[in-house]
């Protein structure tokens, strides 16, 4: 099994970060991992995206044009990562900030409210950790117990407190996380 | 114990660096490689190990301080980016000529100039051409994994005291930015002064006691004398060559078509390569590990099978003329990569062979190793 998979979003989102707690899961079932970071100019003031492959074997390319999942949280990353989504594969967004929503009929689009979710429940800085609860329900590529314990292993000890608001934050999104349809390149 | 962590490529080398046993680092930030001497450090190495780990004033300072470290046998790093890496130059065929052991890392970005900050791979004339003055040459390791940014510092140092030569780490970007899954090799125990003094008293300036005064210079101006100390240095490099050459092969028994890739470039085009037997091309990958020494017999004799190669990476076209070189025409060799920071796809590469290369048809002239100049 591989699964090759970009987020992208607005840098302060927490995209790097839920890309490393992947990776760190995929870890944690003794899979090859790769994390391929945006860096740089684009980093500095404006879209952050990261490349991150799970695989059973030996990783080619960290690097890719296409992938089986993408992962936007805002309108440039929609703009540059819709068409990046192999035919069958998933597209995942929060439609917070998103004005031209996706349009592909090949693909299954998901949808989940992670900013009011994250606001709802009192803190916004657990956004990324709704967004990835949403993203396992679809996709259930690490087990749960191994998330918790990437976590563990990203976040440094003195935020370990925070580990029960982020468990029940990747709940709340596996909840809250729907399928949207598309008919005659409209969102219904 | 060996340990297994998520790590940056940059962080992975910084680990490895203090875990061999280095006596010393020194350097200056630079995107896409200032998580060296960052991770370094937070590290604290001079608690962990005793070793010293000091921000230059410049990249200049930093290669001098690796001269003085090195002269007295102590095992010592360096890192930097491209355009710091062009102002080490001096002091690096100053390393050469004077025969000293020393790690230089290039975390490559792309040039001329100053550049942008994100990957390429344009550096390779400077790194296997010389670079600085004069009639030397540096061995080159090119890392393509997180691992191998760990391991490749031991190999280097290896290297560097078997010849007494400076050794040249070639990463990019992509590989000192990424994260990967690494096995952490165990702390070794740096070497004390009573076993340096034993080991390299014959050469080092470890402090003269009974022995004859041991000088470390690049300088001789008696022409004869000069010449035997520039045979002395093509000799070791004849030796690298015949003893130390690293490369991989994928693919390559059935092949008829050959990708020749190094570091991140041999990662996409190893993608490249899959895609391109899912459509039915049957391509081989061969990835120098070593870029001097290079795989030149090797090539040669894949150009026998093979239909066509090309060469792939992040630069306007460099090692393409050492396959080119190496392959004597015997089939077509041409390159493809993006320039400029731009990263080539899996997709690009596949595009790439069929347009410069399947889709010409086979050239191929015959040659054998006996009327070759191998």
């Amino acid at each position: 099994m591989t699964e090759e998979i970009i987020i992208a979003g607005f840098g302060g989102q927490g995209v790097l970060s839920m890309g490393k707690i992947l990776a760190y899961s995929g870890i944690m079932q003794d899979q090859e991992v790769s994390w391929m970071p945006s860096y740089g100019p684009e980093m500095r003031g404006g879209t952050a995206n990261v490349t991150v492959i799970l695989s059973d074997a030996r990783i080619s390319s960290p690097y890719l044009k296409v992938f089986d999942s993408a992962i936007i949280l805002n309108q440039q990353s929609m703009d540059k990562f819709e068409e990046s989504v192999k035919p069958g594969g998933i597209l995942l967004y929060d439609p917070n900030g998103i004005s031209h929503h996706p349009t592909r009929t090949d693909i299954s689009i998901y949808q989940i409210e992670g900013n009011k979710l994250a606001s709802e429940m009192g803190n916004k800085k657990i956004f990324n950790m709704v967004i990835l609860g949403g993203f396992l329900k679809i996709k259930p590529i690490v087990k749960l117990d191994n998330v918790l314990e990437g976590l563990k292993k990203s976040l440094p000890e003195r935020y370990h407190h925070l580990l029960p608001i982020n468990e029940e934050a990747i709940t709340k999104g596996m909840n809250k996380v729907f399928l949207i349809k598309i008919e005659n390149g409209v969102f219904v | 114990m060996s340990e297994l962590k998520l790590m940056k490529g940059n962080e992975a080398l910084a680990e490895a660096a203090i875990r061999v046993g280095a006596d010393a680092y020194f350097g200056y930030p630079i995107t896409p490689q200032s998580e060296v001497i960052e991770y370094l450090m937070a590290q604290r190495p001079e608690e962990r190990t005793g070793m010293v780990v000091l921000q230059a004033e410049s990249e200049i300072a930093a290669i001098n301080m690796v001269y003085g470290a090195a002269s007295s046998g102590k095992r010592v790093m360096t890192s930097s980016s491209s355009p710091g890496i062009s102002l080490k130059l001096e002091g690096i065929s100053y390393l050469a000529g004077a025969e000293l052991p020393a790690v230089i890392v290039n975390v490559v970005r792309a040039g001329p100039g100053l550049g942008t900050i994100q990957p390429a791979q344009g550096d390779y004339f400077q790194s296997v051409k010389g670079g600085g003055h004069g009639d030397y040459k540096l061995y080159v390791l090119a890392p393509a994994s997180v691992q191998e940014m760990s391991d490749f510092v031991e190999d280097a140092f290896a290297i560097a005291y078997k010849y007494r030569a400076p050794v040249l780490i070639l990463s990019d970007g992509l590989i000192g930015q990424m994260m990967e899954k690494v096995i952490l090799k165990d702390q070794q125990k740096r070497m004390t002064d009573e076993e340096l003094i034993k080991k390299y008293d014959d050469w080092a300036t470890t402090g003269k006691t009974d022995r004859e005064r041991n000088i470390v210079t690049s300088l001789d101006l008696q022409p004869d004398k000069m010449e035997t100390r520039v045979n002395k240095l093509i000799k070791k490099y004849a030796q690298m060559e015949r003893e130390d050459l690293r490369f991989e092969t994928l693919n390559c028994e059935d092949a008829e078509y050959l990708f020749v890739a190094y570091g991140s470039s041999a990662r996409i085009a190893q993608k490249a390569m899959e895609l391109g037997r899912e459509k039915g091309i049957k391509v081989g990958l061969l990835r120098p590990i070593t870029l001097f020494p290079f795989p030149k017999k090797q090539l040669f004799d894949l150009a026998d099978q093979v239909e066509g190669i090309l060469s792939v990476e992040l630069s306007a076209g460099q090692m393409v003329e050492d396959v080119r070189l190496a392959v004597e025409h015997k089939v077509p060799v041409e390159h493809f990569g993006r320039t400029g920071g731009i990263i080539h796809t899996p997709e690009e590469i596949i595009e790439a062979l069929e347009e410069k290369i399947i889709k010409n048809g086979s050239v191929r002239h015959h040659k054998t190793r006996e009327s070759s100049i191998l």
